[in-house]
């Protein structure tokens, strides 16, 4: 009896201890990616490399700003592009949640959320690429935008349907028409919900190179314009990193930090949002 | 008849095929308190939602019969129009979330688009609230969220935002159900106050809240309009023996 129950305390013990090696062991490779990128990457990192243009083969110093420029380009196209249609999207199928339409548009989510980014930066390539005659900063806009809308609708339609149906009852018995229950009632009540879709969604493309190969392509030098090649981020990476020169390589892990940490920050803020303006019913 | 507020007239109300409230003939007067009660499931509140229409938003509702608010045809009317003239309580209290006090009194403008002047504004939140018996607890804390209020201070101000509409007849929809015994107890208060003002109909499971508060009782069953009249009357010498067995607590 004493020796079943110390082989019982023991087993849970062992199990206890199991779980949480096995959970650090999950995170260990994150912060070895953590670990590398600093170490490698913050040695480059300094003034002159946020705010110069790469420079061309064997000259000496260059930088990333061009490709920082670009990634805030692309980051608001997408959104520009995205947001609109994401939420109506999600409103509709937290308002349709039963009807066929709806059922349809929710697997056509699913598929499109597992559709391989550079799949999606062909079809990109074929649609407005070829047809323009150009790589452009627009098209790389329209595939990440592309990549966005899954992500958007489903956190759209989740925040909203969370919403109890007294809210929308009160706003409908002040005799408020059903749009402007929906624009000035449900949507400012999910206003944090729908923001960290959105900022996570934001999170999600910043770092995508497969359909900018294919789109926005790259640019060495500063650009402007969305009709044209623009550089980014994740392209400038691949870049500097398939080069031959060590200083490239170096300057690939500094470009990495600064995308990483781009990247945790949009999910840092998501997080804080998502925390900070929780409504309470 | 002649001064009646509402009139309910052969009306019946279905779900799908299911038949929810059987011809059903009320009148409601002028300020009074008219208490709707039955077990649950009776269709009480079917009715009340008929009223404005807030039943048919429900797929597969249906309804037959006329209700009248003064002379309208209320079936006839637009319902956002319908609903602007008639405010509602609602079981839980349901302040707006993203507002203020002073944002949720006045949401029945401000969402619907009608502008008034700064201090029309003020001057029909600070009627509304006292309406309401709230002023005196948040008249500085009017730019606070209504959701930090208590259940019973919310369920006030969902009162009061139905007050600033100046509505025709109030519908309360169990509006204590939620609430602690002293949060009931203040909101019967109010309702006994505001009867000098505002004609009510109050949805009831609780036998002595209508005995307490109300000036005429309608007794439902099954869909059933048993009994109306006079509360006091009904309390002490029911007609029907269903209502008897109901006050007595039979079932229900």
């Amino acid at each position: 009896m004493e020796g079943q129950l110390k082989k019982r305390i023991f087993k849970d013990r062992l199990f206890k201890y199991l779980v949480i090696l096995f959970a650090f062991i999950s995170i260990l490779p994150l912060l070895l990616i953590l670990y590398y990128i600093t170490r490698n990457g913050i040695a480059v990192i300094n003034w002159e490399f946020l705010t110069e243009l790469p420079k061309p083969f064997g000259e000496a110093g260059g930088g990333i700003f061009n490709a920082i420029i670009g990634t805030f380009f692309l980051i608001v196209l997408s959104s520009v592009l995205s947001i609109p249609f994401g939420i109506s999207a999600g409103i509709y199928l937290s308002e349709k949640s039963e009807g066929k339409i709806a059922h349809m548009v929710r697997l056509c989510v699913v598929v499109l959320q597992g559709t391989p980014s550079i799949v999606i930066g062909i079809v990109v390539y074929m649609w407005f690429v070829v047809p323009f005659k150009g790589f452009s900063a627009l098209s790389g806009g329209i595939a990440l935008s592309v990549m966005m809308l899954p992500v958007i609708i489903k956190t759209t339609e989740e925040t909203l349907k969370l919403m109890p149906y007294t809210l929308k009852e009160a706003s409908l018995a002040l005799g408020v028409p059903y749009y402007k229950t929906i624009l000035k009632v449900i949507l400012p009540t999910g206003l944090s919900g729908i923001l960290t879709g959105i900022l996570l969604s934001v999170a999600r493309i910043t770092g995508e190179t497969a359909p900018l190969l294919f789109t926005a392509f790259g640019n060495q030098f500063m650009n402007y314009n969305i009709f044209k090649p623009m550089d980014s981020l994740p392209y400038r990476i691949f870049y500097y990193a398939m080069s031959p020169y060590p200083e490239w390589h170096s300057f690939a892990w500094g470009a990495s930090f600064i995308l990483v940490a781009v990247v945790l920050g949009f999910n840092l803020i998501a997080r804080g949002i998502a925390i900070k303006w929780k409504v309470q019913f | 008849m002649e001064s009646s507020v509402l009139t309910v007239k052969d009306f019946s109300a279905f779900f799908g095929d299911n038949r929810i409230l059987k011809d059903i003939n009320i009148s409601i007067s002028d300020n009074l308190v008219t208490a709707l009660m039955g077990p649950s499931g009776c269709g009480k509140t079917t009715l009340i939602r008929c009223v404005n229409r807030m039943h048919e938003l429900i797929p597969g509702a249906k309804v037959s019969g006329k209700i009248y608010l003064r002379e309208d045809d209320v079936y006839s009317m637009e319902p956002i129009l319908l609903r602007r003239k008639i405010g509602m309580v609602f079981q839980k209290p349901n302040p707006f979330p993203m507002m203020s006090i002073y944002d949720n009194v006045i949401a029945g403008y401000k969402l619907n688009g009608i502008r008034l002047r700064k201090d029309e504004f003020d001057t029909i939140v600070e009627k509304s609230l006292r309406g309401a018996a709230l002023w005196n607890e948040v008249k500085d804390a009017l730019h606070r969220k209504g959701t930090f209020l208590s259940g019973g201070q919310q369920q006030r101000l969902c009162i009061a935002r139905a007050l600033a509409m100046n509505p025709e007849i109030l519908l309360l929809d169990e509006p204590t159900s939620a609430l602690d015994p002293k949060s009931t107890a203040h909101i019967e208060e109010l309702i006994v106050e505001l009867k000098k003002s505002v004609t009510m109909l109050l949805v009831t499971h609780n036998i002595a809240q209508a005995a307490r508060v109300s000036d005429f009782t309608a007794f439902i069953y099954l869909g059933e309009l048993i009994e109306f009249g006079p509360t006091e009357k009904m309390f002490t010498v029911p007609k029907d023996k269903r209502t008897e067995e109901y006050l007595t607590g039979k079932f229900g």
